[in-house]
């Protein structure tokens, strides 16, 4: 069985600031980490791993620096790291992002169950997963909080639907997105770290792949575009409080009866 | 994008040209020039290159005939044919954009039995209510879904498609965008429509205290996904000549690689969503045991406590409680923000909140941005305090 764990590199801070004249960001010297809920994906990867043998590859896209975040993937039991880079990649939205992951996942050749973490904690939009089914035309499950059964040919999972639970067992190949319910992901380990440190990155550019239009990709295979950034408003009539807490208090008290909360 | 265009013929001096390239980008390649991908696009070597050698040239865009996609279809959430809230709020996006457009507004509905459902919506000006009704789509299954939405698209050529922020919705429209291969903007906070029928959609960007405004200009529809609790409820309305359009798909596009075995109510937990007070609690609080003045503090208030990012990743706070992108968005009666420096996934997941108190000791903290009471304090000196004032106040009012 082979298992692909999809996994991005995400700034460290959200303290990301907008020069209010250029409109440009300020994002210098920001450092990265794996996203948070990929650890998750990887975890899921890994207790699966425990019980069928599976061999499993780590997948990322993006600039060559995203490199680290492989290295450490491979510190938590990953066995094999792949790196999709190419300045056509650069610009990519959700459609072209996914597209150029699909194209790497088929080049792999072999996924029976891929797994990305729910979302990511940068762009927060949660469409990754379900886009990148979609162009491997494959079942999906998003949102599983359980994995209930592998089989060689099937994955039975517990689906959070907001106001219920529904479990679900999908043909393989599949694809499932994972969050904190599935448990807390292990560390990173020194000796892995020790045994990996000369592991190979392999790194697929736009000649690797099937499919070689550049129109497909990054900025040109993107519908949505960004015509503008800016700072959120804030609010102009506000009512600022300081000095002592028995003063404060009895503020926030008169506020409370003015508006019928007591 | 545009790109540079190379004349050979023009080229007589192959070195000097290579020069002219403050990047290097221009190299030869098999004896002729070329432009690797070091170009910068800054046009020197238009400039001061032999004339006309090299030009710039728009590529080819993608054209599509924005006409011919018309109307604002809201996919109604749904389960076993109770109406997700979402759906009247979108359903009253819809209408406010239709009417600077005159455009119709369109319901999308599929499930089992869902006639009564499909009926109800017509309540809410919607023009037509496009049902799907087939026993296979009784539970959610991801192909089938995306197959009956993909076919609604084709047969209906809606210029926008609104999608509620649900688990299913968020699972559903990213699925259905791709099969289409279109734009999806997820999470908008703001949506609004150009009189060229480009969809204006505003969300929080870039994991940091920005907003960025995304637009789909070359694809039709658009998709865009919007949180419960967003935008307003609207108010009723039957139009005239609504009706339910009953449409039929080839069952083999219903079936499913995926088999349904369960579907339980999840423990009923308390929905954040619906409180009227909330006292949302973040990383200034230093220990889990300190939580219990929050808890006391919204009891004594009749709320709910729920909580900032941070302190549901250290396992304190369940995540069903979490506010912001990546939780819930609420829009109680009052909320007061005991600890929480405020960054933007936060905020957008509160700040339609008909009254925001925010205390923090950090009298800088983005919080405050759109607090309507800012109060610079120490949570765990003010809160004692203020539990201390409301028993009193209670007891007083007792006697």
């Amino acid at each position: 069985m082979n298992i692909v764990v999809c996994i991005k590199q995400v700034p460290i801070s959200s303290d990301v600031e907008i020069d209010p004249k250029t409109g440009t960001l300020k994002r210098d010297g920001v450092d990265s980490k794996i996203n948070p809920y990929d650890l998750y994906a990887i975890e899921t990867a890994m207790l699966i791993k425990e019980k069928t043998k599976a061999r499993v590859t780590a997948i990322t896209m993006g600039p060559p620096q995203a490199k680290e975040i492989l290295r450490e993937a491979l510190m938590m039991g990953i066995d094999k790291v792949v790196i999709l880079s190419d300045r056509k990649f650069a610009g990519a939205d959700v459609l072209a992002t996914s597209y150029a992951l699909s194209q790497g996942i088929r080049k792999l050749n072999s996924a029976d169950i891929i797994i990305c973490g729910k979302q990511t904690t940068d762009g927060d939009t949660a469409q990754i997963g379900p886009e990148l089914a979609a162009f491997l035309n494959i079942p999906h499950a998003a949102y599983v909080s359980c994995i209930r059964e592998v089989k060689e040919f099937s994955i039975t999972v517990d689906c959070d639907m907001d106001e219920t639970i529904q479990t679900c067992r999908l043909e393989l190949p599949a694809l499932i997105t994972v969050g904190i319910e599935i448990g807390q992901p292990r560390l990173p380990s020194f000796s892995l770290k020790m045994k990996t440190r000369d592991r190979n990155i392999d790194l697929f550019s736009l000649d690797d792949l099937s499919d070689k239009n550049e129109d497909n990709y990054g900025l040109n295979g993107s519908p949505t575009q960004v015509i503008k950034i800016f700072p959120p408003e804030s609010r102009s009539e506000k009512t600022t409080w300081e000095g002592d807490a028995e003063t404060n208090a009895s503020r926030i008290l008169s506020k409370l009866n003015e508006f019928k909360i007591i | 994008m545009p790109e540079i265009k190379i004349n050979h013929s023009k080229i007589t001096d192959i070195e000097t040209v290579i020069k002219l390239c403050p990047f290097g980008a221009i190299e030869v390649k098999n004896g002729k020039v070329s432009i690797n991908e070091l170009c910068k696009l800054c046009r020197i070597c238009i400039l001061k290159g032999p004339k006309g050698a090299f030009e710039l040239v728009e590529k080819q865009k993608r054209q599509i005939v924005k006409e011919q996609w018309k109307g604002i279809a809201v996919y109604a959430d749904h389960f076993k044919g109770h109406i997700h809230g979402v759906t009247y709020e979108l359903i009253g996006k819809a209408r406010e954009m239709a009417k600077k457009l005159d455009y119709e507004v369109y319901a999308l509905i599929c499930g089992s039995c869902i006639n009564k459902s499909a009926e109800s919506l017509l309540e809410w000006g919607v023009d037509k209510v496009f049902s799907y009704d087939y026993k296979e789509l009784k539970f959610f299954k991801i192909e089938p879904y995306t197959n009956v939405f993909c076919d609604f698209v084709a047969k209906v050529k809606p210029s926008v498609v609104l999608v509620g922020g649900t688990n299913l919705g968020r699972s559903l429209a990213p699925r259905v965008a791709a099969t289409i291969k279109t734009g999806l903007t997820a999470d908008c906070t703001l949506l609004d429509i150009q009189s060229n029928s480009d969809l204006d959609q505003i969300r929080p960007a870039f994991g940091g205290n920005i907003m960025a405004h995304i637009r789909t200009p070359q694809h039709r529809p658009q998709f865009a996904t919007v949180r419960y609790k967003v935008f307003p409820t609207p108010e009723r309305l039957k139009k005239e000549n609504a009706e339910v359009v009953q449409c039929t798909i080839d069952t083999e596009k219903l079936s499913s690689r995926i088999v349904i075995l369960d579907v339980k109510p999840k423990p009923k937990t308390l929905n954040i969503e619906e409180a009227e007070v909330i006292i949302a609690v973040g990383r200034g609080f230093k220990k889990r045991e300190d939580l219990a003045m929050a808890e006391e503090l919204a009891e004594l208030l009749g709320g709910h406590v729920a909580s900032s990012r941070p302190l549901i990743e250290s396992g304190w706070i369940d995540s069903h409680k979490q506010i912001g992108l990546s939780g819930r968005t609420v829009k109680p009666k009052l909320i007061i923000t005991c600890g929480i420096s405020g960054s933007i996934q936060f905020r957008s997941g509160m700040s339609n909140s008909d009254v925001i108190m925010a205390i923090n000791k950090d009298k800088n903290a983005p919080i405050f941005q759109i607090a309507h009471y800012a109060i610079i304090g120490d949570v765990y000196e003010l809160i004692p305090k203020l539990i201390e004032k409301i028993k009193t106040s209670k007891t007083t009012l007792k006697n």
